[in-house]
């Protein structure tokens, strides 16, 4: 972006004030540490000049927004014209409980909803399932069938909202549940938008809710790509996600790096199928986390922006600009939260929501400051959203778009993001691609030192966090936290075997036995199973037929 | 002590969340002790067989997701029923501090939450176990 001649100066203007004035400086008094690094390994300078840049091509590496290779952001007027989408991830208990929170939120401004589900309903199991014991309605709401869908969304109209649901392994049983709910408020898939998670790689990587091995599980993948861009299509049928990698104690590269190739793996599966490239890429989306080195964050996500869209043009020859665009939802660090001063949180949050916002983000969750404790009471999801709406209309960052460009710090990290990427892109190509390098255990061993680094940081005092290692204060225990009653576990029980006594069985074990034989065969499956959905097939029910045909994932375990 | 202490570190239940898991077990490790690290997905039947087959001194869960009241008790009482009282059982994850107490008595013998300092948990083992 300089003059070559110029840079040269610069340079050794530079060289110069390092040799005499911060020698003699640091001859003084020398810095805080001998060596200042960020998570991505990426030694940071003491500042940064033209010279730092002086590789970048504006037009080349930049361009406008709205314009190839999206590093300022993916729409051309971003929150000049439209602020991001707020959505709080929430569920809890029963339909019935978290119907109330998403209407409380949605009065409160919240402008799209976002389903968190209990943990037997993403590993495909019922609540009255042995497994279950315990877990009925504790990290998201128990969804069993399409009736407990229908009250979920009771008197809120799925053509006005869009809605994210975290939902992987048995993502195609939930879309299936949400469009037949649509379906009752008389309202045609070609109209409801939302996202679902669908990202299985990564529950093998980090989170943890896998059902069925690799192949299977990216055919049910595909299966939906291909029903949606003909039946859905503004749904965003995959939420290729950084965060819980991020979470699992990754470093921002490798957040960046683990996901990017994660999308490869879909988009080679779905070529593979014989889709066309530009028939599904333009609703694939993103996720990814914010933690607090504002600068490496907000580098983060304009690197992951321009590496995608090179990846889409370059490699798989897409040609439609939307296939390029990388659309991504944030949220914040739930790892960066300490139990300790849970008050404190609601800073680091506004700090990551900073760095969301500046990297351009497409929608935002914010954590709620308890969410070290327990789930977060309303009050706190409340101080969670205005912290977005005070960054949103008060902080002026949202008047112009991309406004750390140009900076040589930031521009610098960019590019050294996406270079540390590109590498481990590289090295995954060479373990045969993204499923290969996991069952091997290659990603998740990475993830696992950066995690362990950290940790030793932390307890070696290198690496403060305010209250935890330092800071302290001696405190008492908090009070008020969120309690998710255990009578919800029965009461669900209860709801199927009536659910189970009421419908017509004959009808769902038809709609069952179909399944398994599509599930043998080549078919898409989605069809056969919205129909299972509309009979009051229980979810347990479909994915136990799916079960029996595929087997199930073994763990590759890592330490 | 004739050979070095051995930790099952388990996940029960269903949740997902490894991370702090997975640095515990590695810490112990690095203080020396033998960790058996059970992967996702624990049944408190199958944590307190292996607990039994590979001899451990201690049995160290981790839980996020809320089930701990449910399944750490659980995991002290099938190992009592198989006369296996003597292995230590802690437990640490997003534990709210109203739960502890009943976790306590029900023979957890400690709770470590986040922001425990790996050293803390291993010093609370070595000190603790009850292998003479």
């Amino acid at each position: 972006m300089f003059d070559k001649e110029k840079v040269t100066q610069i340079k050794e203007a530079a060289d110069n004030w390092e040799n005499t004035v911060i020698a003699k400086t640091l001859a003084k008094a020398p810095e805080k540490k001998p060596e200042f690094k960020n998570s991505s390994d990426i030694t940071v300078k003491r500042v940064y000049t033209p010279a730092d840049v002086a590789e970048l091509d504006y037009e080349r590496d930049l361009s406008f927004p709205g314009e190839y290779p999206y590093t300022r952001g993916v729409q051309p007027t971003m929150y000049r014209g439209k602020s991001w989408t707020m959505r709080q991830y929430a569920g809890f208990a029963t339909a019935e409980e978290s119907n109330k929170r998403y209407k409380y939120l949605l009065e409160q401004g919240q402008t799209g909803l976002s389903v968190a589900f209990d943990l037997p309903t993403q590993i495909g199991y019922d609540s009255d399932h042995p497994l279950s014991e315990g877990e009925v309605g504790k990290v998201g709401v128990a969804i069993d069938s399409l009736k407990d869908m229908e009250i979920l969304f009771d008197g809120i109209p799925l053509d006005k909202v869009s809605t994210s649901m975290t939902i992987n392994a048995p993502a195609s049983v939930l879309l299936a549940m949400y469009i037949a709910v649509a379906e009752k408020q008389g309202i045609t898939p070609d109209k409801l938008s939302g996202t679902i998670q669908n990202d299985i790689l990564k529950e093998y990587i980090a989170r943890g809710t896998y059902i069925f091995p690799v192949e299977p599980s990216m055919r049910l993948i595909t299966n939906i790509f291909e029903y949606c861009s003909s039946n859905v299509p503004k749904w965003n049928t995959i939420s290729i996600s950084g965060y819980h990698i991020r979470e699992a104690g990754s470093s921002a590269a490798q957040e960046v790096a683990f996901t990017l190739a994660d999308g490869i793996a879909y988009v080679e599966a779905a070529i593979k199928t014989g889709l066309d490239v530009d028939d599904f890429a333009p609703r694939l989306s993103f996720f990814f986390n914010a933690h607090n080195d504002l600068f490496e964050e907000v580098a983060k996500f304009r690197a992951a922006r321009r590496l995608w869209a090179k990846i889409m043009k370059d490699r798989f020859k897409a040609k439609s600009p939307k296939s390029w665009m990388l659309r991504f939802h944030t949220q914040t660090g739930g790892s960066t939260l300490t139990a300790q001063q849970p008050d404190n949180n609601i800073v680091r949050v506004a700090i990551q929501t900073l760095a969301a916002v500046l990297g351009g983000t497409q929608s935002l969750h914010t954590n709620s400051k308890d969410e070290a404790l327990a789930l977060p009471t309303e009050d706190s999801v409340r101080i969670a959203l205005r912290t977005q709406q005070i960054v949103d209309n008060e902080s002026g960052v949202t008047e112009t778009i991309d406004p750390l460009a140009g900076s040589y710090y930031v521009e610098s990290l960019t590019t050294q993001i996406e270079d540390k990427a590109v590498e481990y892109i590289r090295k995954i190509d060479e373990l045969g691609g993204a499923a290969r390098a996991i069952e091997r255990g290659y990603v998740q061993q990475e993830i696992q030192d950066s995690a362990y680094r950290y940790q030793m940081e932390i307890e070696s005092g290198e690496r403060v966090i305010v209250g935890m290692n330092k800071f302290k204060v001696s405190e008492e225990a908090p009070k008020g936290l969120l309690k998710v009653d255990p009578i919800v576990g029965e009461l669900q029980v209860k709801k199927l075997a009536e659910l189970r006594a009421s419908r017509e069985n004959a009808k769902v074990e038809a709609a069952l036995e179909a399944l398994r034989k599509a599930a043998q065969s080549e078919e898409n499956l989605m069809p056969y199973i919205i129909e299972a959905v509309r009979t009051y097939g229980t979810l347990g029910e479909i994915c136990g037929v799916l079960r029996e045909v595929f087997g199930e994932y073994q763990q590759t375990v890592i330490l | 002590m004739d050979r070095p202490i051995r930790v099952i570190v388990a996940k029960p239940g269903l949740d997902g969340h490894d991370r702090g898991a997975k640095v515990v077990a590695r810490a112990l490790r690095d203080a020396g002790m033998e960790v058996i690290y059970t992967g996702l997905r624990q049944t408190p039947e199958q944590i307190v067989e292996t607990a039994i087959q590979e001899d451990a001194d201690c049995v160290a869960m981790s839980i996020l997701s809320g089930a701990h009241n449910h399944l750490f008790p659980k995991v002290v009482r099938l190992l009592k029923e198989k006369g296996a009282d003597d292995i230590l059982v802690v437990g640490g994850g997003v534990i709210p501090e109203d739960d502890i107490p009943g976790l306590i008595e029900a023979g957890i013998a400690a709770i470590f939450t986040p922001g425990t300092p790996t050293s803390v948990t291993i010093d609370f083992i070595k000190s603790n176990i009850k292998r003479s």
